[in-house]
């Protein structure tokens, strides 16, 4: 019978505790600037410039339909045979941002055009202001429509995260791996890392929800 | 160092076989595996319930990398030959199952909740409720987000290349590392796989457009 050894992984801890800082540093700098991608994409997807939307249209389409570690190996690999390095790190930051862009993208696309016309001709007729328009009228409802699939689609980039470990990045996974080479206790080790993914991402979306009932409070009229 | 060459180009288009091997048997063991977690999700029985509850929350918030970790390095523990397709195989399966199953738990609940008491008050037993009755209506709202899903899995099956197992990322590894062509090689592979996800988005993309049209009022 095996006998389990979690003792030389908890020696560890603080490096794996080290490594989780990393992953959310990653992970909430790649859903910020992601977010900001998302949103100018999104309105490059619905101009009527003809180019600027097959251009996003091709950003979006090649990202969401190529594994993420393929990615993260072209541009960590692939692009400095172009001239274009990165440390670790950074490149992980690159290509999660990158990531969670395209898939942000579509989501906020599907939020503006969830929005009717009729509501910002009525925002007119109220006489509010474009900014009031802007902000009560387009962007509050567009983003509560689309704050489920918002928030999923960060708890995915938290986890796809954990990839980022195959280019020595220092993520929590990468630190898995250091405690799991010195300890030899590679089954214990990978259970405590992956209860602390479960922990982060189980606290990351208790909190999307607190946010949503917070800021989205009032009722939804038919 | 090698040239990159027609040889080359043939060993990542033959590694994509195993991608689309890994992604089928994948794809019917979570298929099994998730019609029975969205059942049991959808039970009366409050056990059931709460344990289904439990093993969709562990699968959708833990990376598949670790799962695929935990399968291969489990193994040893339990007394097996390692072996990375054997690992990849569980590990796959179960991510799929968790996933799977919550999407499925969704189109079940879709079924109006008067189509279950009406199948009760004609006397239909819960197997042939869900048979006759409930899953016909599900599945046709599952479709679309189930070809979704199809596709997620066929790019997360490149994780297996960490843990050892020889498909289209990790040839191309291979192949970088003898030719040290990354920008080209990497390139390619990117192609490939996008050339197998992209006619399944499309195909996902147009289904739901359908349905939504269907079922608008």
């Amino acid at each position: 019978m095996y006998s389990f050894k979690f003792a030389p992984v908890f020696a560890n801890f603080d490096r794996l505790l080290d490594g989780a800082a990393v992953t959310l540093q990653l992970s909430c700098g790649a859903m910020v600037l992601g977010l900001v991608i998302s949103i100018i994409c999104a309105s490059g997807r619905t101009s009527h410039v003809k180019a600027l939307r097959f251009l996003v249209g091709v950003y979006v389409e090649v990202i969401r339909n190529t594994p993420f570690l393929v990615q993260i190996f072209f541009i960590y690999f692939g692009l400095p045979a172009v001239g274009i390095s990165f440390n670790p790190n950074p490149a992980a930051l690159v290509a999660l941002t990158i990531n969670v862009g395209a898939y942000g993208t579509e989501i906020i696309r599907a939020g503006i055009e969830s929005i009717h016309w009729g509501q910002v001709e009525a925002g007119i007729a109220l006489g509010l202001k474009r900014v009031q328009i802007l902000r009560y009228v387009i962007l509050k409802p567009a983003l509560r429509a689309v704050y489920p699939a918002l928030t999923s689609q960060f708890i995915f980039l938290l986890l796809t995260s954990s990839v980022v470990s195959v280019i020595s990045a220092t993520d929590l996974a990468a630190a898995g791996n250091d405690v799991n080479s010195e300890t030899f206790a590679s089954f214990e080790t990978y259970i405590v890392v992956t209860a602390m993914y479960l922990v982060i991402s189980t606290i990351l979306s208790a909190l999307f929800a607190a946010i949503q009932r917070m800021a989205f409070r009032y009722p939804l009229g038919r | 160092m090698r040239q990159f060459g027609w040889n080359e180009f043939q060993l990542l288009v033959f590694a994509a076989r195993w991608t689309i091997i890994l992604a089928i048997i994948a794809f019917v063991g979570g298929g099994i595996g998730g019609l029975i977690v969205a059942l049991l999700r959808t039970a009366d029985n409050r056990v059931a319930r709460g344990a289904m509850i439990v093993f969709i929350r562990v699968f959708q918030g833990t990376p598949l990398l670790m799962q695929l970790f935990l399968a291969y390095f489990g193994m040893a523990i339990f007394g097996f030959t390692v072996n990375p397709l054997i690992a990849a195989m569980i590990a796959l399966t179960a991510h799929a199952s968790g996933y799977l199953g919550e999407i499925w738990r969704g189109c079940i609940e879709a079924v109006p909740r008067g189509q279950t008491e009406a199948s009760i008050a004609l006397g239909l037993h819960y197997f042939a409720r869900m048979r006759y009755v409930v899953l016909p209506q599900a599945a046709r709202v599952a479709v679309p987000p189930t070809v979704g899903f199809l596709v997620q899995l066929l790019k997360e099956t490149s994780l297996t290349s960490i843990i050892g197992f020889v498909e289209l990322a990790r040839e191309g590894q291979i192949i970088t590392s003898v030719t040290f062509r990354p920008f080209l090689v990497y390139g390619l592979v990117a192609a490939i796989y996008f050339a197998m996800c992209w006619p399944l988005s499309l195909v996902a993309g147009r289904m739901e457009r359908g349905l939504a049209r269907a079922t608008k009022r």
